[in-house]
């Protein structure tokens, strides 16, 4: 495949406009809703930000991790036994689970890490769903002699116990949460605290395109890569756009890297796939745009699932990176002006599609990458020959096998007796 | 109006909220003290006890009380106060029910009412019609917690509309630019938070409080609470130097939790009127 020279150099000294107002509004999504005390903190960091995006060894220095250390670009690669099988579009996987650490995380993490060792801050605090996020700033954290403290709800410490111990040998300390429905809500809720008590000495490594400004605009332009790269791969591999473009949204900082590569080409349709969990009812799933309406969690305006009188809803999904109430607000933004279409995909589509791609690709997505799976498995085939689609393949399965193991029922004894 | 009479239990008056809360303010400081400023979580452990509560803090003392509106992501506020609010949300409770609960206090008491909550309650169900219903229930001001002065054009009209005071807090990281926008926000008073962190009780106040509260004074003749990790007499006598209110939430619903845990829901009121003339020494 295609494998492109680093994807941000150090040769463009005037970086584009920041995707959202001063004040971090995507339309009318997105904002600061946060307690006083985190305000000055959010403004450091947005003049951090703001300062590092125009300071070329930053860039260089942020570039150069990326393509050494992350192992960027990724490839995108032409699934041929895929596109064989299904007929219709040809099927491009844009391969973010092959990154080090396993999935798209690290490019997020990477910048901020820089960020904070920019700002002087000693210590890393974040949240995670999966773990993988918390995996990717406990290896940056390592990689930068940083102190780490990653906050993960009880529920998804048992489902992802991988990750606990992966994130324990890289030096972090795993704190579970058992408030509310112990998942990833509720980690971000621990990690707000922890920031609010701490700001002067940490910096919090929010791990979504999510929270309060500048969060949302700066995470989406750390994973900004993956849509120039996958632009600039896919026009080579077949010397035209994609028809469309497909990713799975939790908070939506995958979805939104890719997004960003293609908002400009009108004529790429743009899907995000949030999790449709087990069924319709409120607390089964995690698709905020079919089951939720306008409202501010942690810190942001956005949809999210929430109760008649405004409490949050809890919510399902067999992939604990999805599981979570809000989305991140450029989504809301760009589903409202129509750019992009947001559907949902259920559980056992979710694990299907898994199956699916291992078996005809040999390779095991994420659980989160397969709801994108599953949905470009059903669009695929209503497109024609000559056309092409990406699926962003967020992350890689390894997290999952347990749970995979287990839905699947691939543990036990062998297959068949040995004779 | 400020009188130096602790009267609370004589007529109500008419319209408590159209005076806002300077009165309470002056009385306290007519009596050489600061105002005392309970907090509890309405509904923990039933509406009916905070209704009981809420009297009983009004007849031990209390200046204002601090309604708070239970939340399932209260992101500023620590584990005491989490589980009251987890506590309250098991029964159901919501924002129309505290409205609800802060008219049947106003029905018995003059106590100021300031109704404190996360802004997702509020913007579900509307910042007209909450500011109608938080009038009309008599209460004469809010605090969003998670509410900065940028993100409050709204409410604040919809406050100001129904003659209510918003009071926005000033923490320690706030730099003298931010003091001089929350302070030409507020309305009411302005709550001085003491320290960065969560809510919760601490031995001591912290030694950057009373730099906070002079910075804040440089931009306002309003007077100023302070919150965030008291507990005790000796704590809100040594607030009473230099801000002009004291407020006392965890210590406070904790006590009441614990007076409950053994003696069951109508331990609560006794508890709470008990707590609060502890901390006038």
């Amino acid at each position: 495949m295609a494998r492109l020279p680093p994807s941000s150099g150090p040769a463009s000294p005037a970086p584009a406009p920041v995707a959202c107002s001063p004040h971090g509004r995507f339309g009318p999504y997105g904002g600061r809703y946060v307690p006083e005390t985190l305000v000055e903190p959010l403004e450091e960091l947005t003049a951090a930000w703001l300062a590092a995006r125009s300071d070329l060894a930053f860039q260089a220095e942020l570039s150069d991790l990326l393509a050494n250390y992350a192992g960027r670009p990724t490839p995108l690669y032409f699934a041929r036994r895929w596109t064989q099988q299904a007929g219709g579009a040809r099927v491009y996987l844009k391969r973010e689970d092959l990154l080090h650490t396993g999935a798209h995380k690290i490019n997020n993490c990477l910048g901020q890490a820089l960020l904070a060792r920019r700002m002087g801050k000693q210590r890393l605090i974040a949240e995670t769903g999966a773990g993988q996020h918390g995996v990717a700033t406990a290896t940056v954290a390592a990689l930068l002699g940083l102190e780490c403290v990653v906050y993960m709800g009880r529920e998804d410490m048992a489902r992802q116990a991988l990750n606990v111990a992966r994130m324990r040998l890289l030096g972090a300390e795993v704190r579970g949460v058992a408030a509310g429905s112990q998942t990833l809500k509720d980690a971000i809720n621990e990690a707000m605290r922890d920031w609010v008590t701490d700001c002067q000495r940490s910096h919090y490594l929010l791990g979504s395109a999510l929270g309060p400004h500048p969060y949302p605009a700066m995470v989406r332009e750390f994973h900004a890569c993956i849509g120039r790269e996958a632009r600039a791969q896919i026009l080579q591999a077949e010397g035209r756009l994609p028809a469309e473009v497909i990713a799975c949204v939790g908070g939506g900082s995958n979805a939104i890297g890719i997004f960003s590569g293609f908002l400009a080409d009108a004529g790429v349709r743009l899907t995000g796939v949030e999790a449709g969990g087990r069924g319709p009812q409120l607390g089964e799933h995690a698709a905020r745009f079919a089951g939720g309406s306008p409202g501010v969690l942690q810190g942001t305006f956005s949809y999210i699932l929430q109760d008649a009188a405004g409490q949050i809803a809890a919510t399902h999904s067999v992939s604990a990176g999805l599981d979570y109430a809000a989305i991140g607000p450029e989504h809301a933004a760009l589903r409202d002006e129509g750019r992009a279409e947001y559907v949902a995909c259920g559980d056992a589509d979710a694990l299907a599609a898994c199956r699916f791609l291992a078996t005809t690709e040999g390779i095991i997505p994420a659980l989160e990458s397969a709801h994108a799976v599953a949905e470009a498995r059903r669009r695929a085939p209503r497109h024609g020959a000559d056309a092409a689609i990406i699926v962003n393949i967020s992350g890689r399965g390894d997290k999952d096998m347990e749970i995979l193991s287990r839905e699947l029922g691939l543990g036990g004894a062998a297959d068949s007796p040995v004779d | 109006m400020p009188s130096d009479s602790r009267a609370h239990s004589s007529s109500p008056a008419a319209t408590p909220a159209a005076a806002g809360f300077a009165p309470f303010f002056a009385r306290a400081r007519a009596a050489g003290r600061p105002a005392l400023i309970p907090y509890i979580t309405a509904g923990d452990p039933t509406l009916e006890a905070s209704r009981a509560i809420a009297l009983a803090l009004a007849e031990a003392g209390a200046d204002i009380i601090e309604l708070g509106i239970p939340f399932s992501d209260p992101v500023a506020d620590g584990p005491v106060i989490q589980r009251a609010s987890e506590r309250a949300l098991r029964q159901g409770v919501t924002l129309e029910h505290v409205l609800a609960l802060a008219a049947e206090i106003r029905r018995r008491s003059p106590v100021g009412l300031l109704l404190f909550g996360y802004v997702n309650p509020f913007l579900r169900l509307g910042w007209g019609r909450f500011a109608q219903a938080a009038a009309a229930a008599g209460v004469q001001g809010v605090l969003a917690t998670d509410l900065i002065p940028e993100e409050a054009a709204e409410y604040r009209q919809a406050l100001a509309q129904r003659g209510l005071e918003p009071v926005f807090l000033a923490a320690p990281t706030s730099p003298d630019a931010r003091l001089a926008a929350i302070a030409a926000a507020s309305r009411g008073f302005l709550y001085a938070v003491s320290r960065t962190g969560v809510t919760g009780a601490r031995e001591q106040v912290p030694p950057g409080a009373r730099d906070l509260v002079a910075r804040i004074r440089r931009h306002t003749t309003l007077p100023i609470a302070l919150g965030f990790g008291l507990s005790t007499a000796t704590q809100v006598e040594e607030v009473g130097r230099f801000a002009d209110g004291a407020v006392v939430g965890t210590a406070l619903v904790a006590a009441v939790h614990a007076a409950v845990q053994r003696d069951g829901p109508g331990a609560a009121a006794p508890a709470a009127a008990k707590f609060l003339r502890s901390l006038r020494g």
